[in-house]
């Protein structure tokens, strides 16, 4: 093919491409909340670090313990891991004078998946192990589909989907909201455990409503709080309203999350990072999306460097045709 | 006291078993005992069995009010000593209205006559919570009202010690909307006394409060509400023999579950022992061993001897958890990353210092092997 006909075929496959597939590129912004999504309420003021969510938690999805002290007494997991779905985790500053304050004072704090309404775990996914319920927006994970290439590991912002390394045959591991046991009219084994109400299950849109009411208080009035599962039976009970930040993580971070949480310490010092509103994911798809629209682009970039590589080498082409023979070797 | 030997002991001994008629080891064990609850050094003992042998005995005054007489009858309960050692030999019980033989009159003399002769030297024992509403008229005595007597027998008294939660802070009798004004000890007369708050309290509390009177001739070290610290000085929950299961997260969540018959934690079924200060749970009750108390049995604790928590907050109502502190076993936020010994950096420093000079060799070499070999251009002759 003499370089006439190369440009020729390849300005025939850019135009064809072009008119056929292109779609113009735009931001596809974040996904919106499931209609009926469900997900969990953390107050860290009302955690007392019993620690029966990650007892009960182990007992639902059937992991084993995980020992972490010289002497393997009983479960206890430093991170959520493989074999560790979640875990109360203790914030302490200074003299840890009080509960719930940053200064001199400690918090508890619950770590699990957050259960992204826009995901980037699923967005990074290639073969949709990892999938979004259209209704609930439970984040679940299909073993059976997953090839291990950790992507979603690498792509979850707060580190949650985990690999578990020291397995023959390895797998991905993350909460999925006890979905396994809703069919028996149970919900998250974290929530229905829970002795005071800090973990709540429950619809979205009922825990925004709560989170409302509780930040609504005056801090130190006799209140009362719910525990389980919001639109369950009532297990509530008498407390005293508490002092929150004014932040209500999962509100709008990358785009909301359906575990939301409150807390009377920053939640920068919890562990849980200061995130934008845009979630990763829809502005990795718009940028993938952007540069492989239509394959227009990398044919193009194609294109000109197959023109760069013949433009380069036609000296040696035409010295071969003056030699009237191929190079030796 | 490291001067006292054990013939020693043994001789003094003796005169109490003549005196109380119990045997010399029966004797020892109670002093022991007692020095135990009290959380002194054993030698504490001999020195304990030293101020009871002497002849005299104390006067104790013990005043009824607002209450079962539950106090009375868990001392009833004591083994060492049992109580008619206690008020017939060890102390010398005055006037108390449901064990002293003499009635009316009589009785009220009785009181009078001692509180004279032992002026300044006497015990006063109030058991019950004292009714203050309109002038103290809900309950009378020989035709003086509670508050009036017990200012009258405080006035004079070498120590005054409130047992049971009514005496204490008002107890069951001040339950809201307390019709009596039911009210403690402390807060009738102003000042504060040693309090024993239980419903009913262990008898050795108030029994190692009173032998400590005896002994050193000063009540024992208290807290802010007059609880005696060797008793009250930590709350239930931290010592708690089902504390494991609580930090496990295992808990019984309803009567008989499996959690329940397995001896897990009672914090879901409404546990008040995270906010009540007693050592329920280390002395246990009626001389059975330490396992002998409601949290053992399978109920949770009412926080009976806490104002505020016992009669006061539903039984089975979540506790709030007081005193907590942050667990050292914790996972905390960021965890510690393993450090990079110098043995490692420095094996890590040679390897890519290895690599660093072969490449470099590699690289030198290529050079040589194009310039070098002057059969590579004569190859490309045709």
């Amino acid at each position: 093919m003499d370089r006439r006909n190369f440009f020729k075929s390849a300005g025939a496959a850019v135009a064809a491409g072009a008119t056929a597939v292109c779609e113009p590129a735009r931001a596809r912004g974040n996904k919106p909340m499931p209609p009926d999504a469900v997900g969990l309420l953390f107050d860290s003021t009302l955690c007392v670090g019993c620690k029966a969510c990650v007892a009960a938690c182990k007992q639902a999805n059937d992991m084993p313990p995980e020992v972490s002290t010289e002497e393997p007494l009983w479960d206890t997991p430093l991170d959520i891991s493989g074999k560790t779905l979640t875990v109360i985790k203790v914030y302490k500053h200074g003299e840890l004078r009080a509960k719930d304050q940053a200064e001199n004072g400690w918090a508890f704090v619950k770590k699990s998946c957050l259960h992204c309404v826009d995901a980037s775990c699923v967005s990074a996914c290639p073969v949709k192990a990892m999938k979004k319920d259209e209704r609930t927006g439970v984040v679940s994970h299909d073993k059976n589909a997953c090839i291990g290439c950790r992507y979603c590991v690498a792509a979850c912002p707060f580190g949650v989907p985990r690999f578990t390394y020291d397995q023959a045959i390895p797998q991905i591991n993350k909460c999925q909201l006890c979905q396994h046991r809703w069919a028996d009219g149970k919900y998250a084994a974290c929530a229905e455990v829970c002795p005071t109400g800090a973990t709540l299950f429950g619809k979205v849109a009922d825990l925004k409503e709560e989170i409302t009411r509780r930040k609504s208080l005056k801090p130190g009035t006799a209140t009362t709080f719910p525990r389980g599962r919001l639109g369950g039976p009532d297990q509530s009970y008498p407390g005293t309203a508490a002092t929150y930040v004014d932040h209500v993580y999962g509100d709008k971070e990358l785009g909301g999350t359906q575990m939301l949480m409150l807390s009377g310490v920053p939640f920068e010092k919890l562990g849980y990072p200061t995130l934008p509103e845009t979630s990763f994911a829809s502005q990795s798809e718009t940028l993938q999306h952007t540069l492989y629209g239509g394959l227009v682009l990398p044919i193009a970039f194609l294109g000109g460097l197959t023109w760069a590589a013949r433009r380069s080498v036609k000296g040696d082409e035409d010295e071969a045709a003056a030699a009237g023979g191929p190079h030796g070797q | 006291m490291s001067d006292i030997t054990l013939e020693q002991i043994a001789s003094s001994a003796q005169a109490i078993e003549r005196r109380l008629g119990i045997s010399r080891r029966e004797f020892a064990r109670f002093c022991a005992a007692t020095a135990t609850t009290l959380g002194l050094l054993p030698e504490a003992g001999a020195q304990i069995a030293k101020a009871l042998e002497k002849a005299k005995r104390p006067s104790v005054i013990w005043l009824h009010y607002q209450e079962c007489t539950g106090c009375s009858e868990s001392l009833l309960r004591a083994e060492h000593p049992t109580l008619e050692k206690l008020i017939l030999d060890v102390i010398s019980l005055d006037y108390h209205e449901t064990l002293m033989a003499a009635a009316g009159h009589q009785a009220e003399a009785a009181r009078r006559q001692s509180m004279k002769d032992n002026k300044g030297k006497y015990v006063l024992v109030v058991e019950g919570a004292i009714p203050t509403r309109d002038n103290g008229i809900y309950c009378k005595v020989g035709g003086h009202t509670a508050v009036d007597i017990v200012k009258e027998c405080a006035a004079d008294a070498a120590a005054v010690i409130a047992i049971g939660s009514c005496a204490s802070w008002g107890g069951m009798p001040s339950t809201d909307p307390n019709p009596t004004g039911a009210a403690g000890v402390s807060k009738v007369l102003g000042k504060p006394v040693v309090t024993i708050p239980g419903c009913p309290p262990n008898p050795y509390n108030f029994l190692a409060t009173v032998v400590h009177f005896l002994t050193f001739g000063s009540l024992p070290a208290v807290d802010k509400l007059g609880r005696p610290l060797f008793a009250y000085g930590r709350i239930i929950h931290e010592h708690c023999e089902r504390r494991a299961h609580f930090d496990a997260g295992r808990f019984a969540h309803e009567f008989g579950d499996e959690g329940h018959r397995k001896g897990w934690c009672l914090y879901k079924l409404g546990c008040k022992g995270p906010e009540t200060y007693a050592n329920c749970s280390t002395i246990g009750f009626g001389d059975v061993g330490e396992s002998n108390w409601p949290v053992a049995c399978g109920h949770p604790c009412i926080g009976c001897s806490e104002q505020g928590v016992g009669f006061a907050k539903p039984i089975h109502a979540t506790a709030r958890l007081v005193g907590m502190s942050p667990p050292a076993g914790y996972p905390k936020i960021a965890e510690d990353q393993g450090k990079t010994s110098f043995a490692a950096a420095a094996a890590l420093a040679a390897i890519a210092g290895a690599a660093a000079g072969a490449t470099a060799m590699l690289a030198r070499n290529l050079g040589k092997g194009t310039t070098d070999s002057p059969a590579a251009p004569a190859s490309k002759e045709p």
